[in-house]
């Protein structure tokens, strides 16, 4: 089933293409993904997808329905979750509080319910449960900008998954981290998309794209170069090009 | 009997009390620097003032009313607010202040730099309200807006403000609709503030823009970060100490403004988040 669907999508920031005419279909239960050089669009692509930026051209359909003119928050509210390239907790508040805003979008849109206490035991439960699944349960009452960076990046997966999302956006969830905390997180991952959500990975650690994903989209320069199994991205002449340059 | 000089000085910090709190939903709650937030105080104030003594209203319709209109107008001015943060915001903020008391100054509606005089205390009972009885009745109404400002603190409205003072990108990725929050913290906090200006009005019985100045704005924002900014208390505490201190000794008036900045570049080197900070001596000393 596709959960979402790209269609030649483009954007341009004061003549700079950074986005042009990429195309691609994401399923549910499916790790797809994502990886070009530096500059080639993908976080470009995340925020487009967010609402954070409207695109210049094309389209995007979430579930059937185009997601085009929503805002970040509608956009979430809809069921995509997404964690930053630059891991952005709220630094001052608890892990727990952390997670709670997230579980906050059933309320939010009434503000007669939004008034309402967050304290309930039920939610307090759930968001428990939750952090539970992460590994961050001894963390429970901690600082956000006291953990350590894997830490950090578990808690922005909880806040996502806070928002019961259908399509997860990862950007560089292995970035800066020790092999055995993107080994963990890599597990993490792989256990989110048995549940059948949707799973966009940005990524340039190469062992984990080749090991997570079935399905991978090459961008370069904004343009989507090759898609196919790591098998077939990995023999692809286009993708050696982009990594390592023209042979002389 | 408290004196009449007593009276007077309670009832100025209760009000200046009101209005550090009303600045804190919006720059502590909310994370919005406001530098003019004496723009709605005056709003307030010269609303209730002009219902009062052209539109004949009387007192219990003229300071709620005051509120009313001070809310609407912050949410109105709120809206330019929603697309500039930090230091882009501030200034916009001062430079709504300075337009608001240029309204007030130049439009002889508003009385110009004579101001509006002929605003009575309320009266009850059939005779005019007394002093003491004012105090209360400010007291009270200050007392439900902070259980309320306990319950905003519980709830998710609190929850979502905090989320925005934060990370506002990462907020709106979390499903927190950041235009309605801030708007919402604007309204209240301005709402608040012309409140306070409804009172000062009919305690003082003649106001006029100077009252309403940028340098009341930097007044009302010393008091919060002095007491400490995002906490309940603190704000107030703010109040009572800075408004009592040129009380204590009338040399001290005169330095008035000196003494707030010296004081302000103190805390803002030793105890960054105000006294009922979450890392100040205080906090620290009553948590052991």
């Amino acid at each position: 089933m596709t959960l979402l669907e790209v269609k030649a999508l483009s954007k341009e920031f004061d003549g700079l293409r950074a986005l042009d005419g990429v195309s691609f279909a994401a399923r549910g239960g499916e790790i797809l993904g994502i990886i070009g050089p530096n500059g080639a669009g993908k976080t470009t692509l995340f925020n487009i997808i967010s609402g954070i930026y409207p695109p210049s051209g094309g389209e995007i359909n979430f579930e059937g329905k185009s997601i085009l003119r929503l805002k970040p928050h509608q956009v979430s509210r809809l069921g995509i979750g997404r964690t930053f390239q630059i891991v952005r907790p709220f630094q001052n508040l608890d892990v727990e509080a952390n997670v709670m805003v997230a579980f906050g979008h059933r309320v939010y849109p009434s503000l007669w319910k939004s008034a309402g206490s967050v304290w309930q035991p039920e939610i307090q439960k759930e968001v428990q449960d939750l952090i539970d699944r992460v590994g961050l349960r001894p963390h429970l009452k901690q600082i956000a900008k006291t953990l350590p960076l894997g830490f950090k990046k578990r808690l922005e997966i909880a806040r996502a998954l806070a928002l019961q999302p259908r399509l997860l956006l990862l950007d560089e969830p292995s970035a800066g981290l020790r092999f055995e905390e993107s080994l963990q997180l890599m597990g993490l991952i792989r256990q989110v998309c048995d549940q059948g959500i949707g799973i966009l990975l940005i990524e340039h650690n190469m062992h984990v794209v080749m090991d997570l994903c079935k399905r991978i989209v090459v961008l370069d320069h904004g343009s989507k170069i090759a898609e196919g199994s790591p098998e077939e991205i990995r023999s692809n002449p286009l993708v050696i090009q982009a990594y390592l340059g023209k042979e002389a | 009997m408290i004196s009449g000089y007593l009276i007077t000085i309670l009832i100025t910090i209760l009000i200046y009390a009101m209005l550090a709190h009303s600045l804190n939903l919006i720059t502590g709650h909310a994370g919005q620097i406001s530098l003019g937030h004496a723009a709605f105080f005056g709003i307030g104030a010269y609303s209730s003032a002009m219902l009062y003594t052209e539109a004949g209203f009387p007192f219990w319709i003229s300071v709620p009313l005051a509120a009313v209109v001070a809310g609407i107008i912050g949410a109105l001015l709120g809206i330019p607010c929603l697309r500039v943060r930090d230091d882009f915001l501030a200034i916009t903020t001062m430079g709504i202040n300075f337009v608001v008391e240029a309204i007030f100054l130049y439009i002889p509606f508003f009385g110009g730099a004579m101001g509006i005089g002929g605003i009575n205390l309320p009266k009850w009972f059939g005779r005019d309200m007394t002093k003491p009885e004012y105090f209360f009745i400010i007291l009270i109404t200050f007392g439900l807006l902070l259980l309320v400002d306990r319950q905003l603190g519980r709830s998710w409205i609190g929850l979502a403000w905090a989320s925005i003072r934060e990370d506002e990108q990462a907020a709106g990725a979390m499903g927190v609709d950041v235009v309605r929050f801030k708007v919402l913290a604007f309204i209240l906090g301005s709402a608040i503030a012309g409140l306070a200006g409804g009172f000062y009005a009919h305690f003082l019985t003649f106001i006029m823009p100077q009252n309403f100045g940028f340098g009341q704005s930097i007044v009302i924002l010393c008091m919060v970060v002095f007491g400490g900014i995002g906490t309940r208390w603190g704000p107030i505490i703010g109040a009572v100490i800075l408004g009592i201190l040129p009380e204590i000794s009338r040399p001290i008036m005169e330095y008035r403004i000196l003494i707030y900045g010296v004081l302000l570049l103190a805390m803002m080197r030793f105890q960054p988040g105000g006294l009922l900070g979450a890392e100040s001596i205080l906090s620290r000393t009553f948590r052991r």
